[in-house]
């Protein structure tokens, strides 16, 4: 801790880097919370492999806030091999709540919960306002034949899954030009203040992509967390779509949106599966993944509420 | 569940002995993180005693279901739907699948089963 501490304030030009504390980090990125001459700051970094993945997401956190999303400001980053790490970026802390259920629940968060549709749609429509010429380096993925690809991956057989995507290869809508969309764009990976939203975090699933992607992975249910509100719990689709057509974003088709948030339900099935898998695989022995694991059916089922009369 | 030669307390008993441990004594000495994980642990040591209790029933209809399908298990059923080879009769496999999603989540988190729904955008 000693030497990444020098090694910060060295790359900071500051005097003193205290209070180095890590937050949470897997095998290969960690991020850690430090003050540097007082300021408040946060550092993510990737130790070994792809360090390509820290450099485009500083690159995509600077258009975003370059563009009038709400983000932690970027305060130093670099893909060269260092003291720190084979890549690193540093951002301001923002002060603020990421769990959802406390910003659902709790008092604090009343008004905040009142704004928060209108600005969520608000700010996805700066984002993918962005030239997408300006975030060239990211990939374009086809999600459906992705998402199909890690399913068959898990050698897991679900007939649900497959009616999921038989409807959704059926159904697919008129597609946007693509433009950068934030990939994981919900409660937990923003930062909301009493006030409402501070900050778009959690950048590294960020692509190019049909823009109501975003739009119906912030509708899905398991991102209501319980709320009867479609819009993360807090909002009606109706709010969102006003906010975001206010906005500058292009008209929004609701059944565009719905096939989103259907692909979404699938894909967080599927994910929840991997979940499982790195338990049971051995890549990560933990009873909370166990147990995710069996949260797949909860996705089957929500699959089968949206679809019913639809199919 | 109690064919072998095992003694009382049953297998779920003993399962629903350490759950009802971990609620009495020590969810409320944890704090954070602990005690999220605690949570987690207690869900799924209900999850393994529901399961004992309905597992047996659950098996022999899911596999009624299949045969009325036409399919021996899972992976033969997610292959014949993919590949459409059941496309004449989509209603009854729609309703034989949601039926073993109900029975999952009866297993999983039956709560889940009455959570609140809404329509979709566009009133979808």
């Amino acid at each position: 801790m000693h030497e990444l501490a020098e090694a910060l304030a060295e790359v900071l030009g500051a005097g003193t880097v205290s209070e180095l504390q890590r937050l949470s980090g897997g095998a290969s990125r960690e991020t850690f919370r430090f003050r540097a001459d007082g300021r408040s700051l946060v550092l993510q970094r990737q130790r070994g492999g792809y360090s390509r993945d820290i450099a485009h997401e500083a690159q995509v956190v600077q258009a975003a806030g370059a563009a009038g999303v709400p983000v932690a400001e970027l305060v130093a980053w670099s893909a060269q091999p260092s003291a720190i790490g084979s890549a690193y970026m540093v951002l301001t802390a923002v002060e603020g709540e990421t769990i959802a259920r406390k910003i659902l629940r709790d008092q604090q968060f009343a008004t905040a919960r009142q704004v928060l549709p209108a600005q969520l749609g608000a700010a996805l429509a700066r984002l993918h306002a962005i030239d997408p010429a300006t975030v060239s380096f990211l990939a374009a993925a086809d999600q459906l034949a992705e998402y199909r690809s890690v399913l068959d991956q898990t050698g897991r057989a679900h007939p649900a899954f497959e009616l999921a995507f038989r409807w959704l290869a059926a159904h697919v809508p008129a597609s946007h030009p693509a433009v950068l969309v934030h990939g994981d764009f919900r409660l937990g990976n923003v930062i909301v203040g009493e006030h409402g939203l501070n900050a778009v975090i959690d950048w590294e699933l960020a692509h190019l992509g049909d823009p109501m992607e975003d739009l119906g992975w912030l509708c899905v249910k398991a991102w209501r967390f319980g709320s009867a509100l479609p819009v993360a719990g807090v909002g009606q689709y109706q709010q969102l779509f006003d906010a975001y057509e206010a906005a500058g974003g292009v008209p929004v088709d609701p059944q565009a949106v719905r096939w989103w948030e259907v692909f979404g339900t699938l894909k967080w099935g599927i994910i929840c599966i991997t979940q499982g898998l790195a338990h049971t695989s051995g890549q990560a022995r933990s009873h909370e993944l166990a147990a995710i694991g069996r949260r797949v059916c909860e996705n089957e089922h929500d699959l089968f509420l949206a679809l019913e009369g639809s199919w | 569940m109690n064919e072998g030669p095992h003694d009382r307390p049953t297998a779920a008993e003993l399962v629903e002995s350490v759950r009802e441990w971990l609620e009495r004594d020590v969810l409320a000495g944890t704090a954070g993180s602990l005690q999220f994980h605690t949570r987690v642990a207690i869900n799924v040591l209900a999850m393994v005693e529901r399961e004992m209790l309905l597992g047996a029933e659950q098996a022999s209809a899911h596999a009624a279901r299949l045969a009325h399908l036409g399919c021996t298990d899972d992976e033969q059923l997610a292959r014949r739907v993919r590949e459409g080879e059941l496309d004449d009769r989509l209603a009854d496999v729609r309703a034989a699948v949601w039926a073993d999603v109900r029975d999952k989540l009866l297993v999983a988190n039956p709560k889940y089963l009455d959570a609140p729904a809404s329509a979709g955008p566009g009133g979808a």
